[in-house]
Order: C-alpha cells, then structure tokens, then sequence
C-alpha cells in the first residue's frame, strides 16, 4: 500500500490511529474518516481488536452500543458483500467509534462472537445471525431471535423479497433446549420449569420468559422476543425518506415524537439541512412531554404489576392532557407522523405556548400526587428497594444506557454528553442514583420528569413567537401550497419529492437521541436513492431486556415482575 | 298474576293504559343477548401501540365501565370478547389461536386498528395479513391507532350485533387454514 495516496486523517482518526499503533492487529485495522472514526478490519482479528478497544489504555470503549448487518450486493466501491458494522462508545473518552468487520467473499458469512469481550454483543449477534445469516463461531446460543423458527432464508438479504412469509405452527415456536431437562439436585426442592407469557399481563406487550424455579428462587431463565417483530428495517428500504417517518414513530409507540426526531436528525445531518431555530424548539418541547409520557405509562403499569392500580389512573392523567397538545398540533394522539426531514409537517397551532404553560402547571402536581402516594410507601419501598440490582460494571457491560444506566451510577446521557439541538443551552441535570435497584429507576425517573419539565420552561422562554419551522430548502422540503399551484418551479420540487424522494447523497451516519429508555440510534446508509439502502436502528430497549435474564437470576417471580416493569421494555421498538 | 289486588286501576290491552307494568314478555334469547351485550368481560390482546390507545379507554379519562365493559381479563377463560390491539405477526398467529381457542362460548373478536385488520402499512415478511387469517372476527375498527372513541364505536357495534342475534361468521379465516399447506 503506498501511503501517499491515502487521504489525510482528522485529528481524530489520527488520535485513534496512534492508540492502535502499539499492537500488531490494531496496526492491520485500516482507519477511515467518515462521519465518526471507523476501522475496518478482517473477522480473523477481530476478537483480538476487541480486546484492544475495550482494555486499551486510551481506548476503553467499554459500551458495546449496536451491531448491523449491511448486505453490499446492490452498492457500487465496496470491498465485500457482508459487512458487520459496530458501534461502540467510550465513557471514559466519550467518543463513538465504529467497526467494520469485513466478511470476505467466497465463504458463508461467519465472524467470531466476542460476547466474552461485551456481553451485550450476544442478543446483537443472533439478530444478525437471524437477518442475515451471519454464523458467529464461539456463540453459546446461536438461534434465530426475531423471526420463528419456521423461517427460511435471512429476511434483510438484498435478495429477499420483502413480502415472501413463512407460516409457523405451534410446534415451531421452540423453547430452549434446557426447559426440557429435568434438574434434581440433593436437599433441594424439585425445580420446575415455569413458563411466562408470551401473553400475560406482567409482559406488557408480548414477551415469553421462560424460568427454571427451585422452590420460589429462579435459577435460570431465558426470554424469547420477536413477537412483535415487523419488519421494520426491512419496511424502511422500500419506502422514501419521508416515507420511512410513520414506521419510525411506532418503534417506541410510548414517546414517538423522540423516534422521528432521532430519525430525521440522521437524514438532515446527512443532507446538511439547517432547521430554523424555532423548529428545532418545538421538536425539543414535545420531545421532553413525550419523555414525560413515557415515564408515566413506565411507572403507571409497573405500579399495577405490583398492585398499586390507583397510581395508573393519576399517572393517565397528565398523559390524555398532553395528548391533547399533541393531538393540537398535528391531529394525532400516539403516532404523531409529525416531524418531516427539513422541520415539521404543519407549523404548531396558534395557542401553543398557552397550552404548554398550562401543562407546565397542571403536570407538576400529579407528579407530587404520585410521590406522596408511592416514594415512601411501605409496600413499594419493600418490592422495588434491593430487587433486581444492577452494578455499574454489569450495567456498562450489558450495554445498558438512558434511567437504566444512570440509576447504576453511570451519569451518562446523549443530551449532556453529545448535546444536540439546544440542549448546551438550558440549564438541568442529569439525575443519577446509585444503587441500581428497582428503587433507584423509580427515583431516576420521578427526576427526569421533574428535570423535563425545567427544560420545557426555558425552551418556551426562547422560543421565537413566529417564524418559520421549515427548512427553505425546496430540495427537501415541500414548497407552501399555494407556491405549488402558481409557479412552475415549485410544482416541480413538489412533485420530484413526492414521487422520488430527498435525494440524500451517498454516504453513511449513525445519529443519536436520547431516547425515553435509553440511546436511541439511528445508523442510515444512503446510496444517493430517495429512499435508504439500509437503515438500522439501535433499540435502548434491546439491551435490556437482553439483560433481563441475567438480573432475575435468584430473585422470586415476583420479584422478576417488579424488575421487568422497571426495564421499560416497548416491544415495537425491542422486537422493530 | 302482579298487580291483580292492587288498588290501581286494571291495565286495558286496547289503550296500553292503567295497570302496573311490573311484568314483560319476551324471549328468553333477547334477554340472554341484552345482557351478554352489556356486560362483556374483554381479553386485551395487546401486542403494540393499539395497546396503548385501549389503556386510554379503560383509564380515568374515557372510562369504558360506563358501557358494561369493565371487567378487563387477562385469562381467555374468562373473558368473552377479544380485543386484538395491534400487529400481529406470523410468530404471534400460534399464540393468538390458542387464546381464542381457550375463550369460552360465546365469545366475540373486535380487531382493534389497521394491522390486526388487515396488516396495515406492514406488508412484510414476518406480518400477519389480518387477523381473519387465523380467527373470526366480528367488528373491525379502523385506524393506526383508532381514536378511544373510534374502539368505543366498535364496541357499541358489537353490542347491537350481540342484541340482534347475529352470528359471527369464519368464513375468510376457514378458508385460509383450507389453503394453508399442512
């Protein structure tokens, strides 16, 4: 290789480059500036590399945030037809980083598992092992996790048609192999294998957890996903850039405004839009209610789980108000559909301000309300204090982010340490608790609300009172209605963007918000097209409940029922 | 019969006039059908975001108690109507069969929104095409997710089919599993 051809690296390609100069496999991954530093390296090294980037010392990029797989057979200059892209985060450093390991062509498509290295990275390789195909040598469990078990073929291959179902019968849905086996062991009680769902009120959407009980302790336990796995990823490649905004919302059903936001924040960063101040405001401001909304239905129904039912209808309360902004604003309730690439679809309604004003009036007393009736309660206290305890090293090596991590200690979130939007500009705090029990989730949780509703204040102080939400730029976002009809021009931008789509140049991003659960990232190739090539998003609930199995280990039934509550699972989003 | 000694005056067929009204005729269906109509113990089969909109219903602000339909079950031996509120998916159609299978007669199926009912915009590899592949459905209610008083409309529908007697039909649901290679 003649390294005069090499373009020059940024600083911080240049900055990862030395700190993989020490050792001989980091010195074989190849380094390259695209919108985060990314190396690319052969399945051979990669388990060794993944060492290095975890235990390194400069490196430490000890958050294993997302693996995707991306099939290359309809892209033009790349070097192979499967490629498994990482994305890790270092606390330490606070940088992203992105790994591509090459899978060379002319054999299948295996790279070695490094779930020994992440944890996390486990549940992530079954999802590309399922999608496409991908083997992972070393895997403990490699089973398909999204799609049944009747399936044939790997649905996110180009070459798989989107529509082509397999039907599954009974039979075909398969527990694990252990809750067959019969366990008996001297002086203890006969262990009994229980299974949990997939449809049962504790679930909260359709999970099946299947536990193996000595006595009331849970001595092993396994969830299967993917109930409500449709197609989200696969959906996106056949749709427009704006097309792929309906979809997104029903990821996380519970704060979709969050969703779209997150979406469309990756497309206009690759488009290099600029949104007018008072869009991106009103996108902030109905981003933190839906947070907001998020906790309280979290809360609410983890409270019934553990009995307490009156909590859900004070927490319903100040969600059907906001619910009344939101559906002022754009004529939905749940699926907003209301961002667009380039701002918003219509601007917000006259009384905006007043509305949210009076939300920031009414919200704090229910929250009062709930902490009277709950942080100090006896029964509460004794189901969620020392239950379902998460250290900060598992947390971190689960891959947990959002009140999961922070409620270990960790005060990590994407709003403080990456800011987007105006989030440099208001002044809040990132609460964090320390304990890591079901407790602490709560309390983080309770705070968050708190911590949003200052953040609604000062966005409403400056936000400007008219002006545009929409970007000017009539290559992505639709000319005014009445421009359509007069003049030529704009009925021609209108038409090329209904019809074919944003033209979003060639190229790859991974863009992040801070999802109600967690980080939610949003990892979009594009290869010029009106729509995406491939899109993955990176689900903060995924993690968690990848985690759920490990945390219930020794814990009652009723314990295990607190703790899922806790994790704030959405199953559109965990199964896509 | 009621009414004979009382000191009102005695009831005249002819007018309708007079008598005391504490007796009524009618068959023993109707009244059976009047009162399954309004006190349907619902199974929410909720799988997505029409989940989220049916715990608006049953919560503090829509109240679906006012309607004889409060008592939400989690067990399918229980309950009587089905509310299938969301996306169901061909690893999810087993599942869902079993539940209504497990229901005891009578029983009623309302698809709550447009995935349940047909798909939706989910015209995908792991999607099930509407949920009359597997289960007879009785009310569709339309949406991506129907307005709380869109599936209240639902269920006030229901109820007038439960009065009139009407049977729910299979007849795309049998269809299908005829078709379906074993």
């Amino acid at each position: 290789m003649s390294a005069t051809l090499a373009p020059a690296l940024s600083p911080a390609g240049e900055k990862l480059k030395s700190r993989l100069a020490a050792s001989p496999v980091g010195q074989r991954a190849e380094v390259r500036d695209l919108d985060l530093p990314t190396l690319e390296v052969a399945p051979s090294d990669w388990p060794a590399l993944a060492r290095l980037l975890r235990d390194g010392p400069e490196c430490r990029y000890d958050l294993f945030l997302d693996m995707a797989g991306v099939d290359n057979l309809k892209r033009t200059g790349q070097k192979t037809r499967f490629e498994a892209v990482v994305h890790l985060h270092s606390l330490a450093n606070n940088e992203h980083l992105r790994v591509k390991v090459l899978l060379p062509d002319g054999a299948p498509p295996a790279l070695p598992s490094v779930q020994d290295v992440w944890p996390a990275a486990n549940w992530f390789e079954r999802e590309a092992f399922d999608l496409f195909g991908f083997d992972f040598p070393g895997h403990p469990n490699l089973r398909r996790i999204l799609c049944h078990d009747a399936f044939v073929g790997h649905a996110l291959r180009k070459d798989y048609a989107p529509g082509q179902r397999w039907f599954a019968a009974e039979e075909d849905l398969k527990m694990p192999a252990w809750a067959a086996e019969t366990e008996t062991r001297a002086g203890h009680f006969e262990t009994q294998t229980l299974s949990i769902g997939p449809s049962h009120p504790a679930t909260h959407g359709i999970i099946h957890l299947i536990a193996r009980l000595d006595g009331e302790r849970i001595t092993r336990a396994e969830t299967q996903i993917g109930y409500l796995h449709r197609c989200f990823e696969k959906m996106s490649e056949t749709h427009t850039w704006n097309g792929v905004i309906p979809y997104a919302d029903r990821l996380n059903y519970v704060s979709a405004m969050i969703n779209g936001v997150g979406y469309v924040k990756a497309v206009e960063e690759m488009l290099g839009v600029a949104i007018p101040e008072r869009g991106v405001l009103v996108r902030t401001i109905l981003s933190e209610f839906s947070r907001i909304m998020d906790h309280c239905v979290n809360i609410g129904t983890n409270l019934v789980d553990i009995g307490a039912l009156t909590n859900f209808w004070y927490l319903y309360q100040p969600r059907e108000t906001i619910y009344g902004l939101i559906e002022a604003c754009c004529g939905a309730r749940l699926t907003v559909s209301y961002v667009r690439v380039g701002g918003l679809a219509i601007d917000v309604p006259e009384d905006f301000v007043p509305r949210c004003r009076a939300l920031l009036e009414s919200i704090p007393k229910f929250l009062d309300d709930v902490d009277r009736l709950v942080t100090n309660n006896r029964i509460v206290r004794n189901r969620f204090q020392g239950t379902g305890v998460v250290t900060k090293e598992e947390a971190i090596a689960w891959g947990l982010t959002g009140p999961m991590l922070r409620a270990s200690g960790v005060p990590y979130d994407v709003r403080r340490a990456h800011p987007y939007d105006f989030y440099d500009r208001f002044d809040w705090d990132v609460p964090v608790a320390s304990d890591g029990d079901n407790f602490s989730r709560y309390l983080v949780r309770m705070e968050e609300m708190r911590q949003s509703l200052k953040i609604i204040r000062q966005a409403l102080e400056i936000l400007p009172e008219k002006g545009p939400v929409n970007s000017d730029d009539w290559h992505v976002v639709l000319p005014p209605k009445d421009a359509v009809y007069h003049d030529m021009e704009s009925l021609i931008y209108h038409f090329k963007l209904i019809m074919e789509g944003i033209r979003v140049p060639k190229g790859e991003r991974y863009e992040r918000v801070e999802g109600a659960n967690g980080e939610l990232g949003f990892y979009a190739i594009s290869e010029g097209g009106g729509g995406p090539y491939r899109l993955k998003v990176r689900p903060p609930c995924f993690p968690n409940m990848a985690a759920f199995e490990k945390i219930i280990v020794g814990a009652t039934i009723s314990d295990a029922v607190a703790t899922l509550g806790t994790l704030n699972i959405i199953a559109g989003e965990l199964d896509r | 019969m009621a009414g004979k000694s009382s000191p009102l005056p005695a009831f005249d067929p002819k007018t309708g006039a007079g008598g005391v009204s504490d007796f009524l005729t009618t068959r023993v269906e109707t009244m059976v059908s009047w009162a399954r109509s309004n006190s349907l113990w619902p199974l929410p089969f909720a799988t997505a975001c029409c989940g989220i909109e049916f715990m608006s219903v049953v919560s503090s602000h829509y109240d679906l108690s006012r309607f004889g339909a409060e008592v939400v079950r989690f067990s399918p031996r229980q309950a009587d109507l089905l509310i299938v509120a969301g996306t169901v998916t061909d690893k999810l159609a087993p599942v869902l069969r079993k539940i209504y299978d497990q229901m005891p007669e009578p029983k009623w199926v309302i698809s709550m929104g447009v995935c349940a009912s047909s798909g939706g915009f989910y015209r995908a590899y792991h999607v099930t095409q509407g949920i009359d592949e597997i289960i007879p459905v009785d009310v569709y209610v339309p949406g991506c997710p129907p307005t709380p008083e869109e599936l209240m409309y639902g269920i006030f529908e229901l109820q007038k089919k439960i009065r009139s007697g009407e049977k729910s039909r299979d007849t795309r649901s049998a269809r299908l599993a005829a078709e379906r290679p074993a």
